[in-house]
């Protein structure tokens, strides 16, 4: 056991590494692609746009989602936006400046090489997108629009309504689909992937549930890739869909992937607070609102009447009063960080008090209600009903939620995790976003990983490393011990029968997560989290109650083997949040800040992903470090003031 | 407020299934209707029984996975609403709801509410997308698409794939959401190469699928929740019957 850490990032000039790192690559012969088999675990952009583009060169795919269709990954919810580098609205944006964004965005703790090279595939995955017919919005010329977003000061951002994430899957969905019918990419939906099967050091297949019939199969092929999406159910609560789950890559872990920066999560400022106890999800609503809305909370503690009839003199529009450059539009960790700041000090609003106002009546009196409801009439609707509030008359209540991770599974500049033949893209991976994601860039990432990256780099891991050369059977001891392991833990959670369903140690979870390791952390909480953690795991295993058996569709089951895991991933996560002792973009260490709150970090000691080794089970993981340098963008404070 | 559910159990594909009667007593107006049935769910769970299967993933309307039949009605009595946006706001403490899977031959029950809608993805399969492998796109400036257009494209293209169009249908045709897709390619530039082949592949497919026929009842139009229109299926009639007519004039 135990790995190395090389990102392989190509020598040379910024601008030319991936150039020459696409030709010093091998290739398959098209006449030999159809000799090896690649698996693909997902269906998002990242799984979708890969294994669609896998299949159209010639590959024999497969694609595993737990949806009942690969149309409805969670790539499906994303509203704003895509960024790509075009310039097409001639106000200076080019390659350069979209890498330089993002390394800064992501307060310098991401690999130049890699976001670089993001920057340069921006303008293909346009042109590609276009092609297969995604609707984004135009100009009355016909041509593309473009809107702005956080964190950029050009217009970079292409849209299809609120719906660009929708737009985009389907695009992938449709040249995935495609692929079906030609028999190059085979389908397995509702299915889940449990383990992961690595023979002599390689990755060579998956194990799965049939979600319908409780069958657990294995699947072997030359290759991997995990594009399972994000973690931020690990909060519970969050923007993110109900299934979206840690196991694949968690499970991948245990096999001896390496987990990069597990600590570094984002959490969105305007989403809609949480009503009751019953609270299933939370929704986002889109940070464009921050152009128009107005932000604030009662001066007093505790003032507990309606909005309308507090007095001007008493309110605190406390973004504007903090950061008066930025107002309003500070960005995402800043914004989310004050309005729990305020919370704290008794001063939110709502019924559970954790709330703050987003007031449009300002916006309203100067531009008239007729342009409210034209730029944003469809989010007032949609916080109408979820509230039953009309926020043209009472100010939309927000608060800040869970909604992205950068970190993730460790991949060099090829995508390959430690384990050779396991590839990750998308969320899943530790992905090029550093500490904090700037808006639109998710989606860009994914698409770029799916369509234009993995094609190659794993072609050129077929053509160097031969693994069909050892053909693996499926009655081999690797295959057979993955199958049982699965088939163990499955059985020991249906023998608890206990007494509290998973969702409710979801809860608890998601409790301890958010109180300790959330918006912000320090040493001795995240020291509590780490002897709440395993107490609240031994519990889970003593006390879930899992009705039913394996051999039927059981979503009580499948829920709880996701709550297990993301149980274990919760205690990483802390520990990692523990071990930097710094703060850096969306983590942010109390014990390290400005006199005003700012995020102080600490570049002497912490400019390096902080990769983490499974040692088994109640072991310490192993910490390894890989290095940032960073040559184009010297590292500066960023301020919003 | 309390809440009486009559809903329909039904073990798996081949078993039969019945009404089973739920209450559920604490029912906050502030609820999904789906976090009310989580509720009653995680009491079935404490008591050792069988919690209630339905499909759901998002819960923001927008995935298309969520959706029953409420009282008659799919998705419930809220317009442009999914099933996960319908809050009980909209119910009243003592209400009766009868719930119900999507009922339609080429949509089989596989378990209580949720049903196999794979059907769908075969229709996209048949011809559903425009040929254009990774890496021979043009700028995508090249293509200049007027407003008007790319606007219509985005009506169509807004559909969630969520069947409730199949279940509203007497006949359980998938005309609404064939021809939505049909006109979302059919309505841009690029869709053009391929726009006849699509249109006598997807509805061949439709056919293939158990799914009946438009009888004009605009039933689906009704109760879609992302106000798809039913001149969607007026296109693809046109697209069909001009394809159809060519091909046999060779
Ligand atoms: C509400 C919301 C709004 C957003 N808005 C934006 C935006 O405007 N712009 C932007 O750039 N980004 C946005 N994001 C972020 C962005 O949408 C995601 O980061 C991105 O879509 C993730 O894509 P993905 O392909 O990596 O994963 P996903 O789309 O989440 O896909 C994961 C896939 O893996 C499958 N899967 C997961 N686990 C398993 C398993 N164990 N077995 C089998 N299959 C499995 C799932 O079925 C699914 O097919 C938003 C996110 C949210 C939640
Ligand atoms: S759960 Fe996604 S649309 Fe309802």
């Amino acid at each position: 056991m135990g790995f190395e850490l090389n990102a392989k990032i190509p020598s040379g000039p910024i601008e030319e590494q991936w150039d020459k790192c696409r030709f010093e690559m091998k290739l398959v012969s098209p006449a030999n692609r159809r000799k090896f088999s690649v698996i693909v675990v997902g269906s998002g952009l990242a799984g979708g746009a890969g294994a669609a583009s896998l299949g159209e060169l010639g590959y024999n795919v497969k694609c595993f989602c737990y949806q009942d269709s690969p149309r409805r990954a969670h790539s499906i919810a994303a509203q704003g936006g895509i960024n790509a580098a075009k310039n097409y609205q001639n106000d200076g944006d080019s390659v350069f400046r979209l890498f330089y964004d993002t390394v800064k965005g992501g307060d310098f703790r991401s690999r130049e090489a890699n976001v670089y090279r993001l920057a340069q595939v921006s303008l293909n995955i346009i042109d590609q997108c276009v092609a297969q017919g995604v609707p984004f919005a135009r100009e009355y010329g016909g041509t593309l629009a473009n809107r702005s977003f956080g964190g950029a000061q050009v217009s970079r951002t292409f849209y299809a309504r609120g719906q660009t994430g929708q737009q985009l899957l389907l695009g992938a969905y449709q040249a995935l689909q495609r692929q079906v019918a030609q028999g190059q990419v085979q389908m397995f939906p509702r299915h889940e992937m449990l383990d992961l099967v690595v023979v002599n050091g390689r990755a060579r297949g998956i194990v799965t549930r049939n979600m319908i019939t409780g069958q657990f199969e294995a699947h072997l092929a030359d290759a991997v890739v995990l594009a399972t999406g994000g973690y931020g159910n690990v909060f519970y609560l969050s923007t993110n869909a109900k299934g979206c789950n840690t196991t694949a890559i968690w499970r991948a872990y245990k096999r001896g992937a390496g987990f990069a920066n597990p600590c570094f999560t984002q959490i969105h400022p305007t989403c809609i607070p949480v009503s009751g106890e019953y609270q299933s999800k939370l929704t986002l609503m889109s940070e464009s609102l921050r152009n128009d809305g107005r932000i604030w909370v009662p001066k007093k503690p505790g003032d507990k009447r309606p909005p309308n009839e507090i007095p001007e003199e008493e309110r605190d529009y406390y973004l504007e009063r903090i950061y008066p450059s930025f107002g309003n539009l500070a960005p995402r960790d800043v914004s989310s960080r004050a309005a729990k700041r305020v919370c704290d000090e008794g001063r939110g609003v709502g019924p559970s008090g954790n709330g703050v106002y987003l007031d449009f009546s300002d916006a309203i009196r100067r531009l008239g209600r007729r342009t409210i409801e034209e730029r944003y009439g469809n989010l007032f609707e949609m916080y109408e009903r979820i509230t039953g509030e009309n926020p043209y008359e009472v100010p939309m209540r927000i608060y800040p939620a869970s909604h992205y991770t950068m970190g993730g599974l460790w991949v060099d500049y090829k995508l390959m995790s430690t384990i050779p033949g396991l590839f990750v893209a998308g969320e899943a991976n530790f992905s090029d976003h550093g500490a904090n994601r700037l808006g639109a860039s998710a989606l860009m990432q994914g698409l770029a990983d799916g369509y234009f990256i993995l094609p190659y780099t794993i072609g050129d891991y077929l053509a160097s490393e031969h693994p069909e050369r050892e053909p693996v059977s499926k009655d081999a001891p690797e295959v057979k011990e993955a199958l049982d392991r699965v088939a163990g833990i499955t059985r020991r959670l249906l023998e608890v029968n206990g007494k509290h369903s998973p969702d409710y140690f979801h809860r608890e979870l998601g409790k301890i997560m958010w109180e300790y390791c959330g918006m912000s952390r320090n040493e001795a909480g995240l020291k509590r989290a780490l002897e709440l953690l395993p107490e609240l795991k031994e519990r889970f295993w003593k006390e879930v109650k899992v009705p039913g058996e394996n051999e039927m569709l059981n979503q009580t089951l499948e829920k709880a083997g996701r709550v297990a895991d993301f149980l274990e991933l919760g205690e990483l996560m802390c520990l990692d949040a523990l071990e930097r002792d710094e703060s850096c973009g969306a983590h942010f260490r109390e014990e390290h800040q400005t006199e005003d709150g700012e995020a102080v970090r600490d570049d002497e000691n912490f400019s390096h992903v902080a990769v983490w080794e499974y040692k088994g089970d109640g072991e310490r993981p192993q910490l390894h470090k890989e290095p940032l340098v960073f040559e184009y963008v010297k590292p500066t404070v960023r301020s919003y003031k | 407020m309390r809440i009486i559910l009559h809903i329909w159990r039904q073990k798996d594909a081949n078993s039969p299934g019945k009404m089973v009667r739920y209450e559920v007593p604490d029912v906050n107006e502030h609820m999904s209707f789906l976090e009310m049935l989580d509720v009653l769910n995680e009491r079935l769970i404490e008591q050792g029984e069988d919690p209630v299967t339905f499909d759901h993933d998002c819960r923001e309307g927008i995935c298309g996975a969520c959706g029953f039949v409420i009282n008659g009605i799919p998705h419930g009595p809220q317009p442009s609403t999914t099933v996960c946006q319908l809050h009980m706001r909209h119910f009243k403490d003592g209400d009766e709801l009868y719930l119900e899977p999507w009922r339609a031959k080429a949509f089989p029950v596989i378990k209580d509410l949720m049903v196999d809608r794979s059907a769908f993805d075969r229709i996209i399969s048949a011809g559903g997308f425009i040929s254009v492998p990774t890496g021979s796109a043009p700028d995508g400036n090249a293509i200049p698409v007027p407003k008007e257009k790319a606007d219509l494209a985005m009506d169509a293209a807004q559909c969630i794939g969520c069947g409730a169009c199949v279940a509203a249908c007497p006949n359980a045709s998938a005309m609404l959401f064939t021809g939505a897709k049909i006109s979302h390619l059919a309505l841009l530039p690029q869709g053009q190469p391929e726009r006849r082949d699509r249109a006598l592949k997807m509805v061949a497919q439709m056919n293939a699928e158990a799914f009946g026929a438009c009888t004009n009842i605009a039933e689906c139009e009704a109760v879609c929740p992302k106000d798809i229109k039913i001149e969607n299926i007026a296109r693809m009639f046109r697209d069909f019957i001009s394809a159809s007519v060519l091909k046999r004039a060779g």
